[in-house]
């Protein structure tokens, strides 16, 4: 029997993720060491899971308010105040969600209408296109560039901006391409913002990896709090990916809204992985920071070798990602992946499985061991020459 | 910190080779940093880490709690410097409560660490009191866990 013909038709219409088969290549070969994985290399610090297992023995496994754990809203709204300048009612301003893919997820179908336009920057994480579409939305794409560090201007807002656009999606740091805004940068990006009347949806799940300067939230700016929802969580910062726990900040009216959505489709996240959240929130930091400076030095290191083989690459103030220039090679970033992996056995993700503006580049990710960095290095070095040699 | 210093505090038991990689200086240079460190008295040398207990002919370990009297102008030093330079002395802390000083002691059989205390260490002027405990089982030495096996590797190869 075929059923193709149930499938929801925006459903049939989505495009397959360009990581996902490239995943499928990768996934049949041995030993390859993968710089393609978008998480921390460290497992959650002990004192994390173990405030976990303690929760489970306490016999804590029913459902939660659907906001989420109270004691770890108020420990939300402390951190990010603390942190990032703003601050939340635990009461009504902050929702607990099933990560912030869940939170995307929730704002999209609380927020956009159909046909409404929604706006974000590319390259960028492989999710945010397709849920504008399962949601009737319209995207509307901003390019980014190596010549800004692919920060956001507000230039590229401005020439991409259409009427009807009603949503500004955010990602700083970003995924895939490390770049991220100064103070400047942002305050132009709030004004943009207030100009055309629009809201501001700000992922900012790689904040606490920012390695120079600071990280200016869009929420902390005058104005921008009641027009921004924000958006954050544990998976980057407390290496939690797969505990699928993150947080939605905004004004009372907004979260009610995703509220609704998320009460149906969610209930709550699990009470153990807010449990988790809770100790990471208490006593997380040093740990969270530690990790945080072994990123940077594998950074360093990276980014300086990837522009000694002769692959341009910027020094990205934020995330654990690495956009190089394959384009100097001749080839596609498509044709230098796939090579690179089958003569070296080096898994780099194709910049254009994250938006048309990824053509020529390349990301990898350095949250992982430094023998395997020197290793990948060495041989992508290898086979650049290589590919140099043949031209 | 000094950037060589973090990198050896991250363990990962890189060579000099892979130092210099990552830290962007020759070998030559990271091993006159090495030895300035050696001189400076930051870096006092190398010791593996070894999971003792699966050696046949085994070594005892035991931790001794040592009251002794602080002499004038001397404070404890020169009789904690006198117990340091033991053989059998793996390490010697001068500790906050009850004791003293805290004496780590190596030796090939009980009765050796035995006769160590009350021989050497119990008689030495200036001790007041000696109380030896004994090392049953070891579950964690130098940060390594010793019986938790190291899971393997699960992360999915390509994730966004």
């Amino acid at each position: 029997m075929d059923q193709s013909h149930y499938i929801a038709k925006h459903v049939v219409n989505l495009p397959r993720s360009g990581i996902r088969d490239f995943f499928e290549v990768v996934a049949k070969m041995q030993n390859v060491i993968s710089l393609g994985i978008g998480e921390p290399d460290f497992d959650t610090p002990w004192h994390i899971r173990e405030a976990a297992i303690y929760a489970l023995e306490k016999g804590k496994t029913h459902y939660t308010s659907n906001l989420g754990l109270i004691e770890l809203r108020r420990a939300i709204n402390r951190y990010v105040e603390k942190h990032f300048g703003i601050s939340y009612r635990p009461e009504d301003e902050i929702l607990v969600t099933v990560g912030v893919s869940e939170a995307l997820d929730i704002a999209f179908r609380a927020l956009v209408n159909p046909g409404d336009k929604v706006m974000f920057h590319q390259p960028c994480y492989v999710s945010y296109h397709p849920s504008i579409t399962l949601t009737h939305g319209v995207a509307v794409p901003v390019p980014t560039y190596a010549k800004d560090n692919f920060a956001l201007t507000a230039e590229a807002l401005r020439a991409a901006w259409q009427p009807g656009c009603k949503l500004l999606m955010l990602n700083l740091p970003c995924n895939p391409t490390g770049g991220t805004c100064d103070r400047t940068q942002v305050e132009a990006i709030a004004r943009f913002a207030l100009e055309k009347d629009l809201l501001v949806l700000s992922d900012e799940i790689y904040s606490e990896l920012t390695f120079e300067g600071e990280h200016v939230s869009i929420a902390s700016l005058p104005g921008m709090k009641e027009r921004t929802v924000y958006l954050h969580g544990f998976s980057k910062a407390f290496a939690m990916t797969g505990w699928r726990i993150g947080y939605a900040c905004g004004p009372a009216a907004l979260i009610e809204a995703m509220m609704k959505v998320h009460q149906y489709s969610m209930m709550c996240a699990s009470i153990i992985s807010q449990e988790g959240a809770l100790e990471a929130l208490q006593r997380g930091e040093d740990g969270m920071k530690a990790m945080r400076e072994q990123y940077q030095r594998r950074r360093d290191f990276i980014v300086r070798r990837f522009n000694e083989i002769g692959l341009r690459c910027h020094l990205p103030r934020g995330s654990f990602y690495a956009f190089p220039d394959v384009s100097q090679t001749g080839q596609s970033e498509k044709d230098f992946a796939i090579g690179l992996l089958h003569s070296e056995k080096v898994a780099m993700v194709p910049g254009t499985a994250f938006g048309e503006n990824g053509k020529g580049f390349c990301r990898a990710c350095f949250a992982t061991g430094y023998d395997q960095l020197i290793e990948a290095a060495d041989r992508i070095e290898r086979h650049a020459q290589k590919l140099a040699a043949k031209h | 910190m000094n950037p060589l210093i973090k990198l050896l505090l991250e363990g990962g038991g890189l060579g000099t080779a892979q130092m210099a990689q990552v830290l962007n200086l020759s070998e030559t240079e990271v091993n006159r940093q090495l030895d300035q460190l050696k001189k400076d008295r930051l870096l006092l040398g190398w010791r593996p880490v070894l999971n003792l207990a699966e050696e046949e002919a085994g070594v005892v370990r035991a931790v001794i709690e040592v009251r002794i009297t602080p002499e004038r102008g001397g404070g404890f030093n020169r009789l904690a410097e006198r117990i340091s330079r033991f053989d059998e002395v793996e390490s010697c802390y001068l500790m906050s409560g009850g004791y003293d000083l805290l004496v780590f002691v190596n030796g090939s059989s009980l009765q050796k660490v035995a006769g160590f205390v009350s021989e050497k260490l119990s008689t030495l002027e200036g001790v007041l009191s000696t109380a030896t405990h004994f090392l049953l089982r070891t579950y964690k030495e130098q940060g390594f866990l010793l019986d938790v096996k190291a899971e393997e590797n699960n992360r999915l190869k390509v994730a966004p």
